[in-house]
């Protein structure tokens, strides 16, 4: 739940943002293992590679393993440092790489970065194990250990951010990694292998592979010699890393994959903060987050003044050049995702919503999307059951709690899921209701480092954070 | 490594050894008022007191004397800090965390001046305080760092229709009562928990060692943790540390000290609110060595951990118990260290052992000395304080102590090894055991079963086993019986 903060309050200053890079040189751009840059081999070979060198730095009595537990934290935090020391590089990197509108990179992707970097590195000293009671003469304790060389597969939409949430608890637990970022956005991956080295991480204990999914992808969720593979993306390639862990070696196996999230409108909520909360919480970043409230069920008697709201909020969007100021939305990732989105626009259509405003393509050039909403949309239109991933907020009506509950839960996704009500009874009525990793009560897309994160049924398996 | 009191560094590959640090020689003490909401205050009643360096028995400069009034000026300001809505109150807890860190940070940057400070004012050797003390300082504070934005509650699945979780809050103004043998040490243990987890404090520190305490005053307002989060008022047990320990607006105390003086205290907050109580108090350290154990490594831990710091610390091994087997032979490698051991000059580089802190203890521990010779203990060495050179004593060794001598059941906080003789386990265990202290207990032994045996068997807060003062930030510390109630770290 959100909390009323009072006037005095000091809240975190945000930084001023500054003028994104011109001419950025891309410097890194090779594969990067125990320290050293080689030339792209076959992907396997490279995956191999890697996992060779972070295999060797976990040994038992490597600098990596000997390390005290308080000295990887300091490593951490020496990371952060230097990605706040780098962070206009890296926000124009990410901006350039994958369409993300440069504020939000700056003020956002990169805040997070930092936070949890220093977060992990808080912990690192502080994993405990137990002494145990158990029957008889026994002297009994458990100890926490890392797992071993950690396969981690990062997505396109948040490439830094998805990047350090998975490898800063890992190291700080000492596990060493082998990381595949997306192919669409390898560039920030590979500028922290650079910042990695800077810090005094010893070889091998971070490598970054970039390259293609169905290769590099592959030879990491199949690779006998990966204790663990750590996955964020879509649910069809997350079944398939399931099934590789299984084929394999049985390696541990994390996964963070879609979500088709209920974002539930009471008529007694702030309608708004609703309208608000609800526009961003589809809208962000072109419609690209798993997390996305991509179903919005709003209670009958407020249903046409919160359409109503919602397109008005939206029509002001300037669409354009993500590292230029003023610009509310950038482009959709790549050729797939932009085709996608747009039949899937198309269907809505077809099968019968209203579209209330956008509904296409934007622009003459890039893959720009025209903000869309729909309504009247219903539960069984394909806009109301797949994945969208774009700029497309659908709002459907509804009468009854037990009824919005039922439909809500009605997905095989549990990501996440938002109620906006002054009531406390039905606030923690669906809290307790909701089959989603998280709920949100008048808010949305609240994440922080100390947060546990991850979905229920095929969202994911585990907790990231 | 138990010889060097934990203060190896390691995890950094290719590491050259750096040169040794130099004191300063001619530091100016800048901070020597009482510290209230970031300012720096005269006393109420114009009083001050001196404070003075055991090596020269020269006045290093005067402080201002805080008492009664000074400490409600102090509380009234922390409960400011604390109230609801406040800037400390509604900060952030990863932001406080950044705060400590940030603290952290200037300890290393002014490392050799605070050194310097800690051994004016307390005749610790240079390099141990920088090395061991601000060491310890600095790792303390950057692990509170960590915790601040971990603390957490749980959700409980009661009976009945409810939603019940518990949030771990703040008690709110802390009094912190801090010892002279590890001033600044003592201080962060302090501080660093209690800020981490969003208190406001009310700090005395001793008064023969108020100098580190008031120059991280300063540190503190650097930073920007707000005013009133962190007061310090230097001053007098009797006068300040009573108005603590008996204030109506404080909710908690913490005591580093003597036993005496924490019965005090427990007592004093009993009769005035309830507040809450935790104290470090003394110790009679059982130091157990068996046959079998690897015995240059139990000679020398042995040595460090009673010999540390003058012998000023709680964790003293001031009662040495050796196996038969091995006792001429152990008695014998421990004088020959005692004799080696450098006392002089904290500031020289090759000094091990500095000046006693002041007269009053210097007595008590000649006092001891003598009776140990009056009871019937055998004089290995030393005995005697080192002519014409102030409070310095020659590092002593008693052997064929038995357990009915003062030197075996007092504790003497000086330089002075007491090593008496055993037979079996059981003995030694029932003798370990029986003193109304519990602080710490070694055994050095290669024998798992015997090591797991004693680790449970001796009443002590913390056994080491085939170390000595193994402390670090990330392990609690704290005393059994009347060693202490409660723990820190």
């Amino acid at each position: 739940m959100k909390k009323q903060r009072s006037d005095s309050n000091p809240a975190p200053v945000m930084p001023a943002l500054p003028e994104p890079l011109k001419d950025l040189k891309i410097k890194y751009t090779k594969v990067i293992v125990d320290h050293v840059s080689v030339f792209l081999f076959p992907p396997q070979a490279d995956v191999d590679k890697a996992v060779e060198a972070a295999r060797k730095a976990f040994e038992l009595g490597s600098t990596w393993r000997t390390m005290d537990a308080s000295e990887r934290g300091r490593l951490l935090n020496k990371l952060a440092d230097l990605v706040e020391r780098d962070r206009l590089i890296l926000a124009t990197m990410e901006t350039i790489d994958g369409g993300k509108l440069f504020s939000t990179a700056y003020l956002m992707d990169l805040g997070a970065g930092i936070k949890t970097l220093r977060y992990c590195a808080g912990w690192a000293d502080k994993i405990h194990g137990r002494t145990v009671p158990m029957d008889g003469n026994f002297f009994t304790f458990t100890r926490h250990e890392p797992i071993g060389v950690c396969g981690q597969i990062i997505p396109w939409n948040f490439p830094l951010v998805m990047f350090i949430w998975k490898i800063a608890p890992a190291l700080c637990c000492g596990n060493t990694v082998v990381v595949k970022p997306a192919e669409q956005t390898p560039l920030s991956a590979l500028y922290m292998g650079s910042l990695i080295k800077e810090a005094g991480f010893p070889p091998g204990v971070v490598n970054i592979v970039p390259g293609f999914g169905p290769t590099a992808g592959a030879a990491i969720s199949h690779h006998m010699d990966i204790d663990k593979v750590a996955f964020t993306g879509s649910t069809e390639v997350g079944k398939l890393i399931k099934e590789a862990a299984g084929k394999s070696n049985l390696k541990r196996v994390t996964l963070e994959l879609g979500g088709k999230s209920p974002n539930i409108i009471f008529a007694d909520a702030d309608l708004d903060a609703a309208v608000e909360f609800a526009h961003i919480g589809l809208f962000y970043h072109q419609g690209q987050c798993c997390i996305a409230g991509s179903r919005i069920f709003v209670e009958e008697p407020i249903y046409d003044e919160f359409v109503r709201r919602s397109i008005e909020r939206v029509k002001k969007y300037t669409l354009g050049d993500p590292l230029k100021p003023g610009v509310q939305q950038g482009p959709q990732i790549d050729k797939e995702q932009y085709k996608k989105i747009l039949e899937l626009i198309e269907s809505g259509k077809k099968e019968g919503a209203k579209l209330e405003c956008g509904g296409g393509p934007w622009g003459d050039k890039g893959y720009f999307i025209q903000p869309t909403v729909f309504s009247n949309v219903t539960d069984d239109m394909r806009i109301a059951k797949e994945e969208i991933f774009g700029p497309v907020q659908q709002i459907m009506k509804f009468k009854t709690i037990d009824e919005v509950i039922k439909r809500a839960n009605n997905t095989t996704y549990g990501l996440a899921a938002a109620v906006f009500t002054k009531d406390i009874d039905k606030a923690l009525t669906f809290a307790a209701a909701l089959q989603a990793g998280t709920v949100w009560v008048n808010c949305y897309s609240a994440l922080s480092a100390q947060c546990p994160f991850g979905g229920f049924k095929m969202s994911g398996n585990g907790r990231e954070m | 490594m138990a010889a060097l009191n934990g203060a190896v560094e390691n995890g950094q590959p290719d590491k050259k050894v750096p040169p040794l640090p130099r004191p300063l020689r001619s530091l100016e003490v800048k901070y020597t008022k009482i510290f209230i909401n970031n300012e720096w205050h005269e006393s109420t009643s114009g009083k001050k007191f001196p404070t003075y360096n055991p090596s020269t028995l020269e006045k290093i400069c005067d402080i201002e004397e805080g008492d009664k009034p000074d400490v409600d000026n102090a509380v009234e300001a922390a409960r400011a800090a604390f109230q609801r809505g406040s800037p400390w109150r509604q900060m952030d807890a990863p932001s406080r965390g950044r705060l400590l860190h940030k603290l952290a940070d200037l300890l290393e940057r002014d490392r050799v001046i605070l050194a310097t400070l800690e051994t004016m004012d307390t005749g610790k050797p240079f390099l141990q305080a920088y090395f061991i003390d601000l060491e310890g300082c600095i790792k303390t504070l950057r692990y509170y760092a960590g915790w601040a934005d971990k603390i957490q509650g749980r959700t409980i699945p009661v009976d009945e229709n409810f939603v019940c979780f518990t949030r771990h809050e703040p008690m709110g103004v802390c009094g912190a009562i801090t010892p002279w043998n590890f001033p600044l040490l003592m201080l962060v243990w302090k501080m660093a928990p209690a800020l981490c987890c969003g208190n406001t404090l009310v700090i005395k520190p001793a008064e023969q060692t108020p100098l580190t305490s008031l120059y991280v005053g300063s540190l503190i307002k650097e930073v920007g943790f707000p005013p009133g989060v962190v007061n310090i008022v230097p001053g007098y047990g009797p006068t300040a540390g009573a108005a603590i320990s008996t204030h109506d607006s404080i909710d908690k105390i913490a005591f580093t000290g003597s036993t005496k003086v924490g019965k005090l205290i427990k007592e004093a907050a009993s009769k005035s609110n309830l507040k809450r109580v935790t104290l470090e108090l003394g110790g009679k350290n059982p130091c157990i060595v068996c046959a079998d154990a690897d015995l240059d490594l139990a000679v020398e831990c042995a040595h460090q951990g009673v010999f540390f710091n003058q012998g000023q610390c709680c964790t003293a091994a001031s009662r040495v118990f050796v196996e038969e087997q091995i006792y001429p032979e152990f008695v014998k490698r421990s004088v020959e260290f005692a004799k080696k051991r450098l006392v002089g000059d904290p500031f020289d580089a090759r000094t091990e052992q500095g000046p006693q802190i002041d007269q009053k203890q210097f007595d008590k521990i000649l006092e001891l000395i003598e009776s140990g010779k009056k009871e019937g203990a055998k004089l290995e060495c030393g005995g005697l304080a080192i002519e014409d050179r102030g409070l310095f004593i020659k590092p002593t060794v008693f052997s064929e102590v038995t357990d009915n001598m003062r030197i075996a059941r007092e504790e003497i906080f000086g330089p002075v090894q007491p090593i008496m003789k055993f037979k079996s386990i059981e003995e030694v265990i029932r003798r370990a055991n029986s003193t109304e202290y519990g602080l710490t207990a070694a055994v050095f032994t290669k024998n798992l079963d015997i090591a797991l045996t004693l680790a449970s068997a001796l009443q002590s807060g913390t056994v080491w086993i085939n170390c000595y003062n193994a402390l670090y930030a990330q392990a609690p510390f704290g005393g059994f019986k009347m060693s202490g109630n409660g723990r820190e770290l």
